[in-house]
């Protein structure tokens, strides 16, 4: 059973059926109707570091690539369309190649782009940038599409509309299913993959998950014809991703879609869950997209939305066995980077339920971490 | 973020009658006003009027209570006191207040949201074909442009809006083959006292069956168009009753249509104001009976705190401008008219909903967004086989009311088809981050103004 139908539920969904579960996903509201349905689809390797979320980002990649292949793609618009990081100053330049050396080292491809041949990638990109760098498995997916069709793929029986208000136990202290607003529902494995909300989830087993929302908003633009041909972002982004300010940051990423709109996103800023317009977040998102491709200026935006990623203070999510209530699993706190992690959230979820050695290494993303640091 | 000068105490969005009965009131006091308007004119739909020297023998015919948009007309003209701003596309309002345009911001410290309605419709087989306009529109082309939409046109849907398009089309030259009014008529007489207490509603009324009887345009009650059909352009409508039968096709090169008028509110939505759901599924802003909402020092007049026709929303006009002027002289009398064509708008809205039956009609391929070219099979697959239980979500999934229109022609079709039309579903279909598109030039440099 999972708690959530965003897209990590999905993706655990999915691959615990594959490994011969039956699944139920529960949900107070509609499929993708939290994060996962007001978010952006960036497949992204590019703009993470070395390190346990680059590994599960690099698997999760793969799992993509083999999804698509399977011939779900389509259903929810995959797109290898590959990243392309621009520097605007040389010492921009120079930390990103340092940066992106890093990474290479770790398996990602990036090839280095001077200055002169940035047009040959894109051709409307604004003159003057001192180089970037080509990120080729980057990719990019519709995020409420993928929810959805991976949810119907994994074959799961699905409770929307049902908030999940407490957890079942049984004598020896291990989970037994979840009380919902619509009746009990038993269970042997609880997934919590409830976003946002994962920390209320956790507190009904007494542990503690500090899921905080980040905001973001998105801007998105009129349709158009395919201008824009891949993930194009300053390489001011991955310090912005990195950061754990609460204060507003903002470096857009611009990219094309299939159905025509460009869509520019996404700014940061720790505010809870206020929905109030921020026009200065909006500014500036208009400002850096105009700035990498003049062409937009003239461009109408149509609307914009905004999303709380659910984010957690180092950065990684909480993916493994509860450390109280045996049987009761988490995989939440995925920040900006929910739609690229989670296949391989969802396989290796799938792994530690069957009790195999998974393809990533799990312990970086024990759950259990935050009531260590609390205790030590 | 700063906002250059001048700061006015009150600006005015929408130069409809609504709007203008509220600058040349809160003017007339005194106040600094600017007027605000997306268009070139003064007028909104009621007094839509052509461009200077485009005329016709029969204009003056469409031209009801042309006296009152004179009067309105001169007092703005003549105040030192108003900065009327057309072609000004006012995108978002920000607290205290900055009111956004594509020409930049505009301080001040009331605003007045005149912005008026837009009009619904659903969708059924063939409703995509040349040949098939909006009944508002089409009244719109009339009175602004001239052009007829046909020459052989059916008029159908529901509301009061009808009569003045069937009377129009007809003056103005073209042979109206029938009026088909979807609800039947007999439950206004459940309603004498609101229609006796507006007189001057019931002769207009009396107005049109007189004219139709004279013109031979027939008039039929209890019938919607269940299907418009032709190859490449319109060339008949199928009518029935909402079950199907009294099926009649009728040959004609032009269909006006329009279930009705939303207010057109999404500014102060995406500001706060508390909203209500009426009787007939349209969200308006909460007004009080000075027209504040309930965000201090906004007011909402006219169309956008509920449909209720030219004289309200003069009158609601004229209330929010005194009430800004702090002057309450003539206040009760106004505020007593006001409720008393309220009770009868509230009347009219019960008597016009939208028969359910039209889903009834639609095909997997009727397209239900035509922005985004959605068909109604879309929306049920997305509804029944991939977890979307509500608007948003059915909208993430097949796309539909995404494009141009923002969801303004089929999110009430959308709110029906994905949640069952619940009060959250109808309110999201009256949402909109931005009221109009903004050029990403515009949102970059938002600060300036340039004019
Ligand atoms: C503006 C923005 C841009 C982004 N861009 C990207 C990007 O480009 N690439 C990327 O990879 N990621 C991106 N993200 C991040 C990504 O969207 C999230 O990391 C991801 O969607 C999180 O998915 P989730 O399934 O954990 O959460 P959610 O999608 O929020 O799902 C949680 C679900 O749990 C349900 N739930 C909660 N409590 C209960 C309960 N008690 N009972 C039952 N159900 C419950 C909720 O209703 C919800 O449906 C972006 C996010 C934002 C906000
Ligand atoms: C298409 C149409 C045709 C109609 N025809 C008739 C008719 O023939 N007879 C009849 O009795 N009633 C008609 N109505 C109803 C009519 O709206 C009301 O009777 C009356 O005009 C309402 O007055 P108002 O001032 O509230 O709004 P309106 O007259 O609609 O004025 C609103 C004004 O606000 C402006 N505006 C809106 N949004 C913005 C923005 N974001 N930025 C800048 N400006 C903005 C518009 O350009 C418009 O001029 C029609 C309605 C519509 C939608």
């Amino acid at each position: 059973m999972v708690i959530g139908a965003g897209v990590i539920g999905a993706a655990c969904a999915l691959y615990a059926a594959r490994a011969g579960f039956t699944v139920t996903v529960v949900d107070s509201g509609p499929v993708a109707g939290g994060t996962s349905g007001a978010g952006e689809g960036n497949l992204l390797v590019s703009d993470k570091e070395p390190g346990p979320e680059l590994e599960l980002a690099m698997r999760s990649q793969e799992l993509w690539r083999l999804l698509a292949a399977e011939g779900l793609g389509e259903g929810f618009e995959y797109e290898a369309k590959g990243g392309l990081v621009v520097a605007a100053t040389a010492s921009d330049f120079s930390a990103l190649r340092a940066f992106a050396a890093a990474q290479e080292a770790a398996g990602v491809i990036a090839d280095e782009v001077a200055a002169d041949s940035l047009a040959e990638f894109e051709p409307y990109l604004a003159q003057g940038f001192a180089g970037g760098f080509w990120y080729p498995q980057d990719a990019q997916v519709m995020p409420a599409l993928a929810t959805a069709r991976m949810l119907q793929a994994s074959g799961a029986e699905l409770f929307l509309g049902s908030a999940v208000t407490g957890l079942l136990t049984s004598g020896d202290g291990a989970v037994r299913g979840v009380r919902t607003t619509r009746g009990e529902i038993p269970a042997r494995y609880v997934v919590n993959a409830a976003g946002l909300w994962s920390a209320a989830i956790a507190a009904m087993a007494g542990s503690a998950l500090p899921v905080q929302p980040r905001r973001g908003f998105v801007l998105v633009t009129e349709p158009l014809p395919a201008l824009i041909r891949h993930k194009v972002y300053s390489a001011a982004y991955v310090s912005d991703v990195a950061s754990s300010d609460a204060a507003l940051q903002s470096s857009a990423v611009v990219e094309g879609t299939p159905s025509g709109p460009v869509l520019i996103g996404a700014s940061r800023e720790r505010v809870g869950l206020d929905r109030t317009p921020s026009y200065e977040a909006l500014q500036r998102l208009a400002a850096q997209a105009v700035e990498m491709f003049p062409f937009l200026e003239r461009i109408d935006v149509q609307r914009y939305y905004c999303g709380f990623r659910p984010y957690l203070p180092d950065h990684l999510p909480a993916i493994g066995p509860d450390a109280r209530i045996a049987g009761l699993f988490h995989a939440c706190g995925h920040e900006g980077a929910g739609i690229g992690l989670a296949p391989a959230t969802g396989e290796l979820i799938a792994a530690l339920l069957v009790g195999e050695k998974p393809q990533v290494d799990a312990e970086p993303f024990r759950p259990a971490r935050f009531e260590e640091v609390e205790a030590a | 973020m700063s906002v250059t000068d001048p700061h006015f105490d009150v600006a005015v969005i929408g130069a409809g009658p609504a709007g203008m009965s509220a600058a040349a009131t809160a003017a007339g006091h005194g106040l600094r006003v600017v007027l605000i308007d997306s268009g070139r004119q003064l007028g909104g739909q009621y007094f839509r009027h052509p461009a200077p020297g485009l005329t016709a023998p029969w204009l003056s015919k469409l031209r009801h209570g042309w006296s009152h948009f004179e009067q309105l007309a001169a007092r703005i003209e003549a105040s030192l006191r108003i900065d009327v701003l057309f072609e000004h596309q006012v995108w978002a309002i920000e607290p205290g207040f900055t009111v956004r345009t594509d020409r930049g911001p505009i301080a001040a410290a009331n605003v007045v949201l005149a912005t008026g309605s837009y009009e619904r419709v659903v969708p059924f087989p063939g409703w995509d074909l040349p040949g098939v306009v909006t009944a508002g529109g089409a009244q719109a082309l009339l009175k602004g442009n001239l052009v007829l939409p046909g020459q052989r046109v059916v008029v159908a849907g529901t509301g009061p809006l009808l009569l003045p398009v069937a009377a129009g089309l007809s003056v103005a030259g073209a042979k109206v083959l029938g009026l088909f009014e979807a609800n039947p008529l007999r439950g206004y007489a459940k309603h004498p006292i609101p229609l006796l207490t507006n007189p001057s509603k019931l002769l207009e009324a009396a107005d049109y069956a007189r004219r139709f009887v004279g013109n031979r345009v027939p008039v039929r009650s209890g019938f919607i168009v269940i299907e418009a059909q032709g190859a490449d352009s319109l060339e008949a409508v199928v009518v029935a009753r909402p079950d199907g039968t009294g099926r009649r096709r009728i040959p004609c090169d032009a269909l006006a249509i329009g279930y009705g008028l939303a207010p057109q509110i999404d500014l102060g939505l995406t500001l706060g104001c508390d909203h209500t759901l009426l009787a007939d599924g349209t969200v308006a802003l909460r007004v009080d009976t000075d027209q504040r909402t309930s965000i201090p020092d906004f007011y909402a007049v006219g169309e956008t705190a509920g449909i209720a026709g030219v004289q309200t929303s003069i009158a609601e006009g004229a209330i929010a401008g005194l009430v800004i002027a702090g002057d309450r002289t003539g206040l009760k009398a106004l505020r007593r008219r006001r409720d008393r064509q309220r009770t009868l708008a509230d009347v009219i809205r019960t008597q016009h909903p939208i028969p359910p039956a039209w889903r009834d009609h639609l095909t997997p391929d009727t397209v239900v967004c035509r922005c985004e070219e959605v068909p109604a099979g879309a929306i049920t697959e997305a509804v029944e086989h991939l977890g979307a239980t509500d608007t948003r979500t059915v909208k993430l999934l097949t796309r539909a009311g995404m494009g141009w229109c923002q969801g303004r022609v089929c999110g009430y079709a959308i709110a029906c088809l994905a949640g069952g039309g619940t009060p959250t579903d109808l309110l999201a279909a009256a949402k909109r981050p931005l009221a109009r598109p903004v050029p990403l030039g515009v949102l970059a440099g938002q600060d300036q103004r340039n004019n």
